[in-house]
């Protein structure tokens, strides 16, 4: 199916990209603020809280990663305004990350708490400030916006043979469909690739895309490997050749397949958002849930597709994150988990491409206001930033 | 409406040459493989659990193994339509799988 002149119903943002909410998003610097953010947010109605464990006590490179990815969390579309909430004597450098978001052209406001005589003290300030943003970005009013603007991620997690088999090539489909019709994606899962990064690097556009794509993978070994692990030699393990794995590519492949057919157009750091252009993107991030759906959120992602066998539960406090199941077991008994159901794929013989068209229908829907499960509920709450070295 | 018969496996890119079985399939199990107007059929020459694979063609001792229109190993025995491919008759081209 050709998606090209499908619109969603979205919130236009002042640097041009479109968000499918319209929050206020709450951010912390660091953990010492997080039980501020998280007050201040319980007491607005229309906020989203990103809370973490980090923002000091790290190596420069941790903290660059924190700084970068907290700035570009505050770009997403889906916020139209950012109240930054820090401490003030942290390692994250606070007014770097407010003025970052500020590039934007959205409402930024930054409250330390130290310099507010406290507690109680930053909650007046940030409360009354909360207030004012959030009635200020309830002007905004929904506008049909073409697919091109929307940027989904991918991930998979929770899987089981059926994620391999259905899920996430149906995902794939969906992706291919998405950027065929002007829009972009993110996957990445730095982990997953290995194994089959020669046949990612036959997909990147360019020479130089190819050899970063390389690097960040022998970076990731490296690190394992001076944990004194291995990733390469105990896989597949003993239980995936119990079900019916046979070699390490093919492992790889059944997670990589999300990613669709495109071409790689580039391979970014963790934290950082690629260029707001048509294309298929890398980000490279662990595979662990809160990590990686922060680091797709970093990436300007307004949805997030999660492909999940035995089902996940989790979604993300200012992004939809679209639980997707091709295991009809996993479909009935987690009905608040899942929303949507691909076990049509290996049931009743749906193609993939079919199901790849009903998932990015769907996921307009999601992107015009439909609620997914986890947000209905609230399961947005386990957030995290990624650290590459010791906490010191 | 139509029944749709079971789904017994699936072919995952055209250019495969492998099939994932979706349920236990017995020995001598007779699965139609083409659709279309010409339904080839497979014979099936071991027990393939659920989630293994079966060959679709002939696969020589050398041949590319293909799941995903992807290689995902080489061929180290002759491989037989219907036949179970797996750790036995596949090896990785980037690393041994060594079972924990």
């Amino acid at each position: 199916m050709n998606f090209s002149d499908t619109v969603f119903m979205g919130y236009r943002r002042p640097d041009g990209q479109a968000g499918v909410r319209n929050y206020l998003g709450v951010i912390s610097t660091v953990t010492c603020a997080n039980q501020a953010a998280e007050d201040i947010a319980r007491h607005v109605a229309g906020a989203a809280v990103f809370t973490h464990q980090q923002g000091c006590g790290l190596l420069q490179n941790d903290l660059q990663i924190v700084e970068r990815t907290l700035g570009n969390l505050g770009h997403n579309p889906n916020l139209g305004a950012v109240l930054v909430v820090s401490l003030g004597c942290e390692g994250v450098n606070a007014e770097r990350v407010a003025g970052r978001i500020a590039e934007s052209g959205k409402p930024v406001e930054l409250v330390k708490i130290q310099q507010r005589g406290g507690y109680f003290g930053a909650l007046n300030e940030a409360g009354l400030k909360a207030q004012g943003l959030v009635r200020e970005i309830s002007k905004l009013k929904p506008e049909p916006v073409p697919i091109r603007n929307l940027r989904l991620g991918v991930k998979c997690g929770a899987s089981d043979p059926t994620s391999g088999l259905s899920s996430n090539p149906a995902v794939g489909k969906a992706v291919d469909r998405l950027i065929a019709a002007g829009g972009s994606a993110v996957f990445g899962e730095t982990t997953e690739v290995i194994g089959a990064e020669h046949i990612l690097v036959q997909r990147c556009r360019q020479q130089e895309i190819a050899d970063r794509l390389l690097s960040v993978v022998a970076a990731l070994e490296n690190r394992v490997r001076q944990s004194g692990a291995d990733m390469r030699g105990g896989n597949p393990s003993a239980g995936n050749i119990a079900a019916g794995l046979t070699t390490i590519e093919e492992k790889s492949l059944g997670a990589i397949v999300k990613s669709g057919s495109a071409p790689i157009d580039g391979v970014f750091r963790y934290g950082e958002c690629p260029p707001w252009n048509t294309g298929l993107y890398f980000v490279d991030s662990p595979g662990r849930e809160p990590e990686i759906l922060a680091a797709l959120a970093a990436a300007g992602c307004q949805i997030i597709l999660f492909s999940t066998g035995i089902g996940a539960p989790q979604g993300f406090p200012f992004v939809p994150v679209v639980k997707i199941s091709g295991n009809r077991k996993t479909v009935e008994h987690l009905v608040d988990f899942i929303d949507m159901d691909v076990s049509q794929i290996l049931l009743e013989g749906e193609t993939l491409d079919d199901a790849g068209d009903r998932i990015l229908e769907f996921s307009t829907q999601v992107a015009s206001g439909l609620k997914t499960k986890a947000e209905a509920i609230g399961y947005i709450g386990s957030t995290a930033i990624y650290q590459t070295g010791p906490i010191v | 409406m139509e029944n749709k018969p079971e789904q017994k496996f699936i072919l995952l890119h055209a250019r495969d040459n492998t099939v994932t079985a979706l349920v236990d399939l017995a020995s001598g199990d007779s699965i139609p493989l083409g659709g279309g107007t010409k339904p080839e059929r497979i014979i099936v020459r071991q027990d393939i659990p659920y989630a293994h694979k079966f060959a679709r063609s002939h696969i020589a001792k050398g041949d590319d193994v293909l799941k995903y229109g992807e290689i995902i190993g080489v061929a180290v025995a002759d491989i037989r339509p219907g036949e179970h491919v797996h750790v036995h008759n596949v090896e990785s081209k980037r690393a041994k799988g060594e079972p924990a």
